[in-house]
């Protein structure tokens, strides 16, 4: 599917929406609609998919870093619309696999640290999963603080520093 | 008493650069010393001279037994040119001139050929009050080994003194990391203690972390990041022989070998949670010691191997545990602060040294048990201080801290007083171990 046919399918889709505001091409998770109503297919099995350009060109899919509160595990609300968007893409590309690189800033003990890298990896983990991505195709890492992006030991570089980092190993 | 050990720190220096200037930078460790103890014994090692008919050693024995006795924070060596008289052995010594200069001890020596152009260093140790020889013993050494020579009789002045076993003579082993990036370098380390003669273990373009001794003093267990994931190595020091030991899915971090030298307990998350785990060395086989949601790390053995100590944040944070060796639970034994990691236990047990943080600020603590109630002191002025390593006689803790963005080692006495900088000319050096005394061979 070449991007032009993409871009019209989405623009038809969208005009059939209601409101269809949202840049990201997410697909609304199955709705429980009770036990009269049958579920209808929502789309065509290829209208509105991610392919591998979207991820350097889709402005969701670009973001790959997630960051932390100090001593923190728990995604914070901005990360949300990144899962759902990082999740609809390992569903559309059943071949895709990821690695999660937890890590965290220089404070306290390098061994806890690799701990808490984990933690936040799996954090992601969790997220990316419970909006529809398959646990197969995800791997975590921890490097804990031992792959700082900023070295001075102040409150900016650490807040850079505690993150996961989304690496696609296949597209 | 800050000038003559300013004046010693240059001394330090200048001798550390002259062997080493054709060293690649990652291996040279600059030393100098900071704060004083008024309380300390003070001592006089005189000048230890030549007497043999060939070239003269290379080492300075009198100057590194002065070094090390200043370093322990227990002695005040007199400085050099303070000393008046130079006597080589005891028949030339004059005890009032040592009383004048206000001396608890005394120590003259001197160095002859052996023979296979080894030497031979005489020496001998006298109490000035009372005016008795103390100790008198000869050392036989290559020209290469004079400074392991020095080292022994610094050990065996502290212990005739103090009745506790001296700690100069033993080795360190730590990190050192340069570049950023896709340059980083970093370079398992070993060292003496006072952080001569290093000697490179491992190279990587990866991360490599948590050094472990063996109880022998001949490998090192570590971490390394080469695999693209953490992955713990034993490698034989001399021999460069090196073994992977875990590379499980997830973690594989903190490697400590038992006082019996044959498992090696280590943290592995590959059960979804990070856990300590023993390995025994020969077959291999795992044992998990704990099963509890939150993170466990960074274990060590208590000295007698029935127990070990790990952070674990089960409770909330990080604080330190003890399990028997044989698992079961495992009950909390810091209650002070509120972030307790990287235990470091004492020969004896008594002690648990960690990396305390309150806030932005880590210091280095110490939990002394040898009392009847527990009872804490600050032993660094913090505010990135971590991985304190005891010395084996328990007199000093090594530990990392960071100045500006650049880490350095420091070693200081238990008591706190004395502290001793160690630092990497350009890069950062960090994840000290003291190792075990070293034996004779």
């Amino acid at each position: 599917m070449n991007a032009t046919t993409r871009i019209l399918i989405t623009a038809l889709m969208c005009t059939a929406a209601v409101a269809c505001s949202k840049k990201v091409k997410e697909v609304p998770p199955p709705m429980d609609t009770g036990t009269t109503a049958p579920v209808t297919e929502t789309a065509p099995p290829t209208a509105g998919m991610y392919g591998p350009g979207d991820l350097d060109t889709d402005a969701c899919l670009r973001q790959r870093v997630v960051y932390f509160d100090y001593d923190q595990d728990a995604l914070r609300p901005e990360f949300q619309s990144a899962m759902a968007c990082h999740a609809k893409y390992l569903r559309d590309r059943p071949s895709s696999r990821m690695t999660l690189e937890g890590n965290a800033d220089e404070r306290g003990s390098r061994e806890y640290n690799l701990g808490l890298g984990e933690r936040r990896g799996n954090a992601v983990s969790s997220a990316l999963q419970a909006n529809g991505g398959s646990g197969s195709q995800i791997t975590v890492v921890s490097y804990g603080e031992e792959r700082p992006t900023c070295t001075a030991s102040n409150e900016d570089c650490w807040a850079k520093n505690r993150r996961v980092e989304i690496v696609y190993t296949e597209k | 008493m800050k000038r003559p050990l300013r004046r010693l720190a240059s001394l330090f220096v200048l001798a550390l650069l002259l062997p080493m200037a054709a060293m690649a930078q990652e291996q040279g460790l600059e030393i100098d010393i900071v704060g004083g103890n008024a309380s300390a014994l003070p001592i006089a090692v005189v000048p230890m001279p030549y007497q043999g008919s060939g070239a003269a050693p290379a080492t300075d024995v009198a100057g590194v037994v002065r070094a090390d006795l200043d370093r322990s924070g227990q002695f005040r060596g007199l400085p050099e040119r303070d000393m008046v008289e130079r006597p080589t052995r005891g028949g030339e010594v004059n005890y009032p001139t040592w009383r004048l200069l206000k001396q608890d001890f005394l120590v003259v020596g001197r160095v002859v050929d052996a023979g296979d152009g080894g030497y031979r260093v005489e020496y001998e140790l006298f109490d000035v009050a009372k005016q008795q020889r103390l100790l008198g013993f000869a050392m036989t050494a290559r020209a290469n080994a004079m400074r392991d020579v020095a080292h022994q009789i610094s050990d065996a002045i502290y212990e005739k003194i103090l009745g506790v076993r001296g700690a100069f003579w033993t080795r360190i082993a730590y990190v050192t990391a340069s570049g950023v990036g896709n340059a980083s370098r970093y370079a398992l380390m070993v060292a003496d203690a006072d952080g001569y003669n290093p000697q490179t273990v491992v190279r990587s373009g990866e991360s490599l972390l948590s050094p472990a001794w063996s109880p022998d003093g001949r490998k090192l267990a570590y971490v390394s990041f080469e695999r693209g994931n953490s992955s713990i190595y034993i490698q034989d020091i001399s021999s460069g022989a090196r073994e992977l030991v875990a590379a499980f899915r997830g973690i594989n971090s903190g490697p400590a070998f038992s006082p019996d030298g044959r498992s090696l307990a280590m943290t592995l998350s590959k059960g979804g949670n990070p856990e300590i785990y023993v390995m025994d060395l020969g077959s291999k086989a795992l044992r998990q010691l704990t099963n509890q949601m939150g993170i466990d790390t960074a274990a060590v053995w208590s000295p007698d191997g029935g127990s070990l100590y790990f952070m674990s944040d089960r409770g909330g944070r990080p604080q330190i545990y003890q399990v028997s060796a044989n698992g079961g639970g495992a009950t909390r034994v810091s209650f002070e602060g509120s972030y307790n990691a990287d235990p470091s236990v004492s020969y004896d047990g008594k002690k648990i040294a960690v990396a305390q943080g309150n806030g932005n600020n880590y210091r280095i603590a110490m939990l002394d048990r040898s009392l009847g109630s527990p009872r804490w002191s600050t032993l660094s002025p913090g505010s990135l201080d971590e991985s304190p390593s005891f010395a084996p006689n328990a007199s000093m803790v090594l530990y990392a801290a960071r100045e500006g963005s650049r880490g350095v080692l420091y070693a200081v006495s238990a008591d706190a007083r004395v502290r001793q900088r160690l630092v990497l000319a350009d890069g950062d050096v960090r994840e000290p171990a003291w190792g075990p005394y070293r034996q004779q061979r």
